[in-house]
């Protein structure tokens, strides 16, 4: 099994280059992470994230063949020879296919993922109806391994400014969580050219997506109370 | 001068609503003319012409025209938003598109009434 993998060592290497790899394995119902791990063991100076390795932490990932995904899930058998690997687009490398996140992130902070309320709390919990309840399907599930925001032209241009698909479908998380209380603040703070209008709606966000959750329709979700409130 | 990056101008809504309002004015129109075209098709000069001559006409056009320059400066914008990195140079051009497309209107208003 062949593999072509971005390789770069800020400290050493003056440039990137992609090294050739071999495996002798079946496929079979492995998954990319599994080869991986093999490598490495071939070649120990190899460097990536992974930890729970089910497609729950979102630390492995990566650019495969061009498109971002997470190589704990992403069965081997799947992948047309040589797969090619690369970090994910747009964010600085710090070692092969390592990123930093750190614009990521602050992208996510920006958007102040915790709820609002200022209500007094109640004895035990703040109780949400069912219904109320299931507004956050398809919203709370994002497990931030930002394969949808470094698949997205407008955050790779503007990545200080826009707050990108990730970002903004948690904001849209909070804002239809009925036990916050700052949706005028937080419909406030998007209303602006950058950090939500650089959405053009191309949705290379809901075609990464590797738990499958639309951050389009969370942004015209958002775009429509916007709308709501102001006609 | 400090360097930071700013956001917060708490505009964009507006523009984005215009940009699709005014694709619906364009469709419209845009199935309007081909309509006319097929059910009366013009053959020569005076065809065309009789086609732009009853008022309703010039002002479907040109509010066909107005829709077409306030569709293209939300879409110039956001492409200058996106790829022109300079501040100066992005307000120059911008500057430059509203200028231009403010003529072309002047003339689309010239031309349609001098039919």
């Amino acid at each position: 099994m062949k593999f072509s993998i971005y390789r770069y060592n800020p400290d050493t290497d003056a440039k990137p280059r992609m090294q050739d790899y071999q495996l002798d394995i079946e496929a079979g119902d492995m998954m990319l992470l599994d080869a991986l791990l093999l490598l490495k063991e071939q070649d120990e100076s190899l460097s990536f994230r992974r930890s729970c390795r089910e497609g729950v932490c979102g630390s492995d990932a990566m650019n495969i063949n061009g498109f971002n995904g997470l190589a704990c899930i992403t069965p081997l058998s799947s992948l047309k020879q040589p797969i090619a690997l690369r970090p994910l687009p747009g964010l600085p490398v710090v070692r092969d296919l390592i990123v930093d996140m750190e614009q990521f992130y602050r992208q996510y902070r920006s958007i102040k993922p915790f709820l609002i309320n200022d209500e007094p709390a109640p004895e035990i919990e703040r109780l949400q109806s069912p219904e109320d309840r299931a507004e956050l399907d398809g919203l709370y599930e994002c497990i931030l391994c930002a394969c949808c925001s470094t698949s997205c032209p407008s955050f790779w241009w503007n990545p200080d400014k826009f707050v990108g698909p990730a970002g903004l479908l948690q904001a849209y998380r909070f804002i239809a969580d009925s036990r916050d209380k700052a949706t005028r603040e937080r419909l406030d703070d998007l209303e602006d050219p950058y950090r939500l209008f650089r959405c053009h709606g191309i949705m290379n966000c809901v075609a990464a997506c590797p738990k499958e959750l639309n951050p389009t329709e969370a942004i015209g979700r958002i775009k429509d109370l916007l709308v709501r409130r102001t006609v | 001068m400090v360097k930071r990056t700013v956001v917060g101008a708490g505009y964009g809504l507006r523009d984005w609503l215009m940009q699709r309002v005014t694709a619906v004015v364009m469709a419209l129109y845009s199935l309007l003319f081909v309509f006319l075209l097929l059910t009366r098709p013009p053959e020569g000069y005076a065809e065309w012409r009789g086609l732009f001559a009853p008022e309703w006409m010039k002002l479907a056009s040109l509010l066909f025209a107005l829709s077409l320059m306030l569709h293209a400066w939300v879409g110039v914008r956001d492409i200058l938003m996106d790829y022109v990195r300079p501040a100066g140079l992005r307000l120059a051009l911008q500057s430059a598109a509203i200028l231009a497309l403010v003529a072309y209107a002047a003339w689309a208003v010239q031309i349609l009434w001098s039919l």
